[in-house]
Order: C-alpha cells, then sequence, then structure tokens
C-alpha cells in the first residue's frame, strides 16, 4: 500500500458540554475509496468539518502527504485539495450554475469576471461529470437537488482537487442517479483521487468501498476494514457497542398497554416523496417509538398527525374521532401536542419568561373576555414547573437561560397545562447532556403512566429501543418492521434500517 | 457614542452628555440584575429603555427652555402633544403590527384615502357621524385588504403595503382630484377646536387610544400572542395559535387607527387632501424603532413608541420656535434613529446570557 495522502491521529474536538471527537485515528491512500461508518452523534459530521477546515481539532495531529498539517480555514483546506460536498449542498441558489462552480475564485482579469471562459470551464467540468445537459447559465435554484449535488461535485473539481469527501450523498438521489454517482467515484478514483465516503447503506459500501473506518461516540473503533469482505454483523456490532449507558426507566407490568384505549389511529397515510402508506396506533398510556434514519420520514409523520403538514392519503383519528387534516387546531383541539426537532426555531418563545412559554397554548384558561389574569397564569405554570421538576423552578425567568433539557421540559410543561392526551416528540433528547437524558425518561414514563400516549421520534436507537414499549422501524418512507421493543435489538433495527430486511 | 447621538447645530453639549448618560445607565445596569429575580430583571431592562428616553426627552425640554423664551409654556405644551396627537394615534397601530413581527408602510396612504373618502360632497350630507364612520371604515378596509393578501397570500407585509401605499394615495388622488376637500361640517372640524379643562380634544383621544392600546398589548391574550407570532412564527404556528388570523386583526387595527388619525388630521386642516399623512410611515416607523421595539418583532413597548413620537415633535417645535431650516432638523432625526438603535442594542447585548 502507497504511503497515505491523509492521516489523522488522536484528533480531539470538544464544543461546550460534549465531546464529538474523541480520539479520531483515519487514513485515507490515494486513489480509494474510503468509507466512513457511525451511527448519527458518532462524530462524522464533526469529523468533516475539521478535514474542510471549518472546525479547528483541540488535539491530535493532520498530515497531508507525510507532513504535518494545519487546516485553520476553509481556503487552507482547498488550497491543499480537500473539497467537501455537504449533504445540505451549499450552494447560492440565486446564482447561475458557472457562478457556482467558480464561487470564490472567480476567472477575472483586472477584476473583471471572465464570463465566456468560466462558462467554457464549467461546461467541461460537467461533460467531465457525465450530465453537459446541465446548461451553465441557469439559476442553481431551479435544479434537482440531483443537479445541485453535480454542481457541487463540479465545485470541487474546479480546484486542483486530491480528495473529495461527500456526506451521505445517495441520499438526495433517485436510483439511476446513483449509478451516474458511483461512475464518476470510479472516473475520480482511477485518476488518483482518494473518495471519503459517508452512507449508511451498506449496499453502497460493498460496492464502490475499499476499506472501511468506523467511529462510535467520537472514537475511531476500527480502520481500514476491507469493505467487500467485512461481515455487516461485524460492522453493525463495531458501530453499537456502547459505552455510554441510558438508564431507562422500568416498563409497567400491569395493566399492560394492550389493555388501554385505543387513543391514536393513523391508516395508510401517504405524502409523496417523504413517507408512503404509514399506518400506526397508539394507546393510551402507550410510549411507540419511531427508529429510522434521518430523512426516512419520521418527523414528517409527526408533523403530518399534528396537523402542521396535510397527508395525500389515508385518515387519522384521535379517540376514535377523525380529525380535520392540515388543521393543527384541530389536532390541539383533539388533544395532541407537539414537541418538535429544533426546540429554539420550532417551540419557544425565546425573548419570553418560561410562564409565557408555557401558558402559550392555554392562554384561553386564563382569560375572561380576553384579559388575561397573570396570577392564575403563574400560579399554573408554577406547578407545571414543579410538577416537571425544571430547574430554576421560576417560571419568570427568561427561557433562554435554561439549559436544553429544561428548555425541553418547558416545552412539555405547556402541553401537559394544555392538559393533552397524546404528545408527539421530535428527537425530544436532542442538544440534552446524558444526565438530564436520564430524567427527560422518567418524565416521558411518568406520563405514560398517567395515561398519555407518547409517540417518539429518534436517531438513537438504543432511545427508541429503551423508552418505547413498541417500535416501528421506518425506511425510505416506510414501515418496514412493527415489533414489541423487547423483541427488538439495536444490531436488528440497524440491520432493518440500512438493510432493509431483517439478519 | 456621545458624538454621534448629539444633534448638530448649535445645541451641542447638552444633549450630547444627556445621551451619555442614558446609554451610562444601559450598560451599567444590563449585566447586574441578571442573577436577580426574573420578572424584575425583565421589567428593570424595559423601564431602562424607557427611562433613557424619557431622559432625553426631559433635555430636550431643557433645551428648548434654553434656547427659546416661549418654549416652557402651557401654551406650546399644547401644541406639541397636539401635534403629537395625529402621529401617535398612528403609531399604536403600527407598533401592534411591528411587534407582531410586520410592518405597515401604507399608513400615511390610509390617511390621505380615510381624509379624502369623508369628506366628499357626498359623505358629508351625512353629517358628522357619516363623516366619522366612513373615515374609520376605509381605514379598517385598507387594513383589511393589507391582512388579507399578506395572511392568505403568502406575500411579505414590506411588499403589500408598498403596493397599497401607491395605490391607496393614488385612488385618494383620483377621487378628490387633487383639490381639497373643505370640510362644510362644523361639528367637524370642531373636533380639533374643542378643549376640555383648556386640553384639546385631539391630546384626549391620543391619551384615551394609549390606554387602550397599553391594555390590548400587555394586559390581554390578542397582546399575548402578538408578541409570540412576531417572536417566533413557526413556533406560535406549531403552539396551535392562528397565526394568519391574527396577523390580519393587526392590519385591521393599523388600519383602524389610520382612520381614528384621519378624522383628527382633516379636522384640523378642515379640508380633506390627498396629500395628507405625507411620509407619515416612516415617521410613525422611526418612532417605533426609537422606543425600543424591535424591528423583526416579538418585542417591544407601546409607552416606548409614544415617547419616541413625543421626542420627534418636541425637536419639531424647538426648531421651529429657533426658526431653524427643516433641513437641520431632519439630519437630526436621522441621527436620532441610529443612535437610539446603537443604544438599545448594547443594552440587549448585556442582557443575553
Amino acid at each position: 500500500m502507497s504511503a497515505p495522502l491523509l492521516e489523522m491521529q488522536g484528533v480531539v474536538k470538544e464544543f461546550p458540554g460534549v465531546r464529538a471527537l474523541d480520539g479520531v485515528d483515519l487514513d485515507v491512500v490515494a486513489g480509494e475509496v474510503h468509507c466512513l461508518l457511525g451511527q448519527n452523534g458518532a462524530g462524522k459530521s464533526t469529523l468533516i468539518k475539521v478535514l474542510a477546515g471549518a472546525h479547528q481539532p483541540d488535539e491530535g495531529h493532520i498530515a497531508w502527504e507525510g507532513e504535518p498539517v494545519t487546516l485553520p480555514t476553509p481556503t487552507a483546506a482547498m488550497r491543499h485539495g480537500i473539497a467537501t460536498i455537504y449533504q445540505e449542498l451549499d450552494l447560492a441558489d440565486g446564482l447561475t450554475v458557472a457562478e457556482n462552480i467558480y464561487l470564490g475564485h472567480e476567472q477575472s482579469r483586472l477584476g473583471f469576471a471572465q464570463r465566456s471562459r468560466m462558462h467554457d470551464a464549467a461546461r467541461q467540468l460537467l461533460r467531465r461529470l457525465g450530465h453537459p445537459e446541465i446548461p451553465v447559465t441557469r439559476e442553481v435554484g431551479d435544479l434537482s437537488s440531483a443537479g445541485k449535488q453535480l454542481v457541487s461535485m463540479a465545485r470541487a473539481l474546479s480546484h486542483d482537487t486530491r480528495l473529495i469527501i461527500m456526506d451521505e450523498p445517495s441520499a438526495v438521489l433517485a436510483h439511476d442517479e446513483v449509478d451516474n454517482l458511483f461512475r464518476i467515484i470510479g472516473d475520480l478514483t482511477a485518476a488518483g483521487v482518494a473518495v471519503v465516503y459517508i452512507s449508511h447503506r451498506m449496499e453502497e459500501i460493498r460496492r464502490i468501498g475499499d476499506r472501511v473506518t468506523v467511529l462510535k461516540d467520537g472514537r475511531t473503533v476500527a480502520r481500514g476494514l476491507p469493505a467487500r469482505t467485512t461481515p455487516t454483523s461485524e460492522l453493525v456490532s463495531l458501530m453499537t457497542g456502547r459505552t455510554v449507558e441510558y438508564v431507562f426507566p422500568p416498563r409497567p407490568q400491569t395493566p399492560g398497554p394492550k389493555e388501554r384505549p385505543m387513543l391514536l389511529e393513523v391508516e395508510g397515510i401517504s405524502r409523496p416523496g417523504e413517507f408512503e402508506d404509514v399506518s400506526l396506533t397508539v394507546r393510551a398510556g402507550e410510549i411507540v417509538g419511531l427508529a429510522g434514519l434521518v430523512g426516512s420520514g419520521r418527523s414528517e409523520i409527526l408533523e403530518t398527525v399534528y396537523g402542521a403538514r396535510r397527508s395525500a392519503s389515508g385518515r387519522i383519528s384521535v379517540a376514535g374521532k377523525v380529525l380535520r387534516p392540515g388543521s393543527i387546531t384541530a389536532a390541539v383541539r383533539a388533544g395532541i401536542g407537539l414537541a418538535p426537532e429544533e426546540r429554539k426555531s420550532q417551540a419557544l418563545f425565546m425573548h419570553s419568561s418560561i410562564a409565557h412559554n408555557v401558558s402559550m397554548s392555554s392562554l384561553r384558561r386564563f382569560a375572561r373576555a380576553g384579559f388575561l389574569d397573570s396570577r392564575s397564569e403563574l400560579a399554573a405554570t408554577t406547578e407545571a414547573v414543579r410538577s416537571l421538576d425544571l430547574r430554576p423552578p421560576d417560571p419568570t425567568r427568561p427561557v433562554r437561560t435554561l439549559s436544553g433539557g429544561n428548555q425541553q421540559k418547558a416545552v412539555v410543561a405547556r402541553w401537559l397545562l394544555k392538559d393533552c392526551r397524546l404528545l408527539l416528540l421530535d428527537e425530544p433528547t436532542r442538544g440534552v447532556d446524558v444526565g438530564a437524558r436520564a430524567e427527560l425518561y422518567m418524565l416521558i414514563r411518568r406520563l405514560a403512566d398517567s395515561g398519555v400516549g407518547v409517540l417518539l421520534v429518534s436517531s438513537e436507537v438504543p432511545e427508541v429501543l429503551g423508552l418505547a414499549d413498541r417500535v416501528l422501524v421506518m425506511r425510505e418512507g416506510r414501515v418496514v418492521r412493527e415489533a414489541d421493543a423487547l423483541d427488538l435489538d439495536e444490531s436488528k433495527v440497524l440491520d432493518l434500517v440500512m438493510e432493509g430486511s431483517s439478519a | 457614542m456621545s458624538q454621534q447621538t448629539s444633534p448638530p447645530g448649535g445645541s451641542g453639549p447638552l444633549p450630547a452628555t444627556g445621551q451619555g448618560s442614558a446609554s451610562g445607565s444601559v450598560r451599567q445596569t444590563g449585566p447586574s440584575p441578571g442573577k436577580g429575580s426574573g420578572p424584575a430583571f425583565l421589567g428593570h431592562m424595559g423601564r431602562v429603555r424607557n427611562l433613557g428616553l424619557f431622559v432625553v426627552l426631559v433635555l430636550l425640554c431643557v433645551v428648548g427652555a434654553l434656547t427659546s423664551g416661549n418654549f416652557a409654556t402651557r401654551q406650546n405644551a399644547l401644541v406639541i402633544l397636539s401635534s403629537a396627537a395625529v402621529i401617535g394615534v398612528i403609531t399604536i397601530g403600527q407598533t401592534f403590527v411591528i411587534i407582531g413581527g410586520g410592518i405597515d408602510l401604507s399608513v400615511g396612504a390610509i390617511v390621505a384615502l380615510a381624509s379624502v373618502w369623508c369628506t366628499t360632497v357626498a359623505t358629508q350630507s351625512y353629517g358628522l357621524g357619516g363623516m366619522i364612520v366612513c373615515a374609520l371604515a376605509v381605514g379598517a378596509v385598507v387594513g383589511l385588504i393589507n391582512g388579507l393578501i399578506i395572511s392568505y397570500g403568502n406575500i411579505v407585509a414590506f411588499i403589500v403595503t408598498i403596493a397599497m401605499m401607491a395605490s391607496a394615495r393614488g385612488l385618494a388622488e383620483r377621487i378628490s382630484d387633487r383639490q381639497s376637500q373643505v370640510v362644510t361640517v362644523d361639528s367637524f372640524n370642531s373636533i380639533a377646536s374643542t378643549k376640555w379643562l383648556g386640553i384639546p380634544l385631539l391630546v384626549y383621544i391620543l391619551a384615551v387610544a394609549v390606554v387602550l392600546g397599553w391594555v390590548l398589548l400587555n394586559r390581554t391574550t390578542f397582546g399575548r400572542r402578538t408578541f409570540a407570532i412576531g417572536g417566533n412564527q413557526e413556533a406560535a404556528r406549531l403552539a396551535g395559535l392562528d397565526v394568519r388570523r391574527h396577523t390580519l386583526v393587526l392590519y385591521v387595527l393599523s388600519g383602524l387607527c389610520c382612520g381614528i388619525a384621519a378624522v383628527m388630521l382633516t379636522a384640523r386642516t378642515t379640508s380633506g387632501a390627498s396629500n395628507l399623512g405625507n411620509l407619515y410611515e416612516l415617521d410613525s416607523i422611526a418612532a417605533v424603532i426609537i422606543g425600543g421595539t424591535l424591528l423583526t418583532g416579538g418585542r417591544g413597548s407601546l409607552i416606548g413608541s409614544i415617547l419616541g413620537v413625543l421626542v420627534f415633535t418636541t425637536i419639531t417645535n424647538i426648531f421651529v420656535l429657533n426658526n431653524l431650516t427643516t433641513d437641520i432638523q431632519q439630519i437630526a432625526k436621522g441621527l436620532i434613529i441610529v443612535a437610539a438603535v446603537l443604544i438599545q442594542r448594547r443594552g440587549r447585548r448585556t442582557a443575553a446570557p
């Protein structure tokens, strides 16, 4: 094997409260496709950003062609020939294809952009990528995701690129487009370019990968495994063997949830491109988990149940009554509450106090003829805040001063105050530290024990398995398996999520 | 900072120190109450911000008194308040709209249209009541159209209300044929000339509007939801609030305020004209901004807005009393807007966690 093009040793990156990278080793040789494997939160994104010059590592060494380097800025990474194709493609929608490709290094003379030269060069790059039909004068915003990805790749190639990092490139592509992507990757590696390829899909890793490095909890747990021959079971167990143990509250023994009344019935809802023909039920007092990758349609299902999106077919009923589709008001009236994925941007009013955040959905309760009775509002929110053990227990404090876990509690308290019967939780522990997680788990279980139905979405498989009574595994918008949480384990779920078939 | 905030012209040093101390008080009190209890902390911040503006107003009065013998008279105080009344009522509606995350650029044009419509020969034949009802209805309906297009047509407020600004004034010109329409209904004109206990009726109207506006904004579910929708529209939607309907009502409210203002202004000038209310959109937005309301919504104070109106009106008054040209007055206004925003940002930054 030739000397590595890139070598990383013991790279550590800390963010406030989180050690995102905790000793990452990686070596990539020229002309190979090096696959990076790891669960959500294993540190892949952070690793990419370190290589792209967007984050600075706190410890560790990076060597480029045997020489130690630092990558203080994205420009420095680019100069060395490292290009990154992010999942959320970082293109300027309002600029043309050619302008995007040459963004930041426009061909110019005396400060005037040389349009025709850039257009010719851009056309050549797109031809090389097998897509000469993309017009270089078209605005990027008009292109499909696949088209945007090609522009992103052309941009990478417009530099003298030696290493291309691709973050789940196939996630935005249709089937035949994936074939073209693989052909391009083949051409690139044949020309001596190295590719770091991130994907959850086993069959892709088998098809184009040369070697695999596995990350888990910010650490390299295996490096340079042969991509074609390493058994799936071995890779999965490497990804899952946990060091962080979660503490989950015990499930209630009696009465079993199956005897409880039916609360939510979802029958055959679909949204083209998001999810298809999904049916599920939640009983009072039951926690149902949706497991699956980001983009498998989980959050979209929650939002559809909540009326924030409208299903193209099927129906949703709560306690036997069919909900008006696409109406949040109807859902809230039926007793549904949503704790959305992005707490800060979707749930909280950061300028306001905890009390105002908690009471927002039940203002009518504290009003007489439209006038607010702030004393009864404060009393009720204080009680809600106390019962959830939100700290500090002073509801007059600004909500922005709370920690992530306590902000989540404030969102839950809002629905508690509204006497909600069905709680939809989307990634309830995102951005919440480990200690506070256990507390949230207890809280969710306690709510369920009091008769609330819970529909839970989480990217962290152990969380779904540990907390839920019943689990639905999603893959590409479809439910591929429904089972009692006790009948599944992490590797089974990951197999289902990645391969679509139970191992 | 003190350099930037001092209005140019002869009255340099005094306001300069005044602004300096105002910004200084914000700076000092910002971080310290962070550890304190919540409501006191929030209330304190709000009070400090309004206090700063209040100090500015007091200092302006001192400047006025020093530069002109006629300033510190009861007569002049009433002149200031009367001229603040019209723009004050408009600013109340504007404050609601901006706190709710929008903007209304059509307020001046609505005033013109309502003024013209309620002074046509046909409307005047209905007498005082008919004219008032007409002005209020025109204001509310134009606001309703704004709100419908913004909420249900999903077009941003800036575009919709700038379009309305053009169209409404155009319609006013068409109805009036660009002629002044003299009001012959004496009882209507007396709205501006009536005084109770020596204080003009216009000032009472402003006072009542401020009280009602304050209660609506700070003591009702409507006000609370206005803050929520302006602060985080997506979160408000997901919390189950009817964001569209609420936004619609905000523009109707603003239009209604313009209708009231049109009655006041028309009575003052004793005629309806299509050029009334010119640049009122800028004056009202400027007052809201220096009053400490975030232009992005979610946070603000009605009292601040009214203080902002009084600051601008007082400046104008001082310039008029000293026979200074309006160009310098415009420059001073611009500087005050920028300085006020700089001071507020400082206050916010120190308050952030």
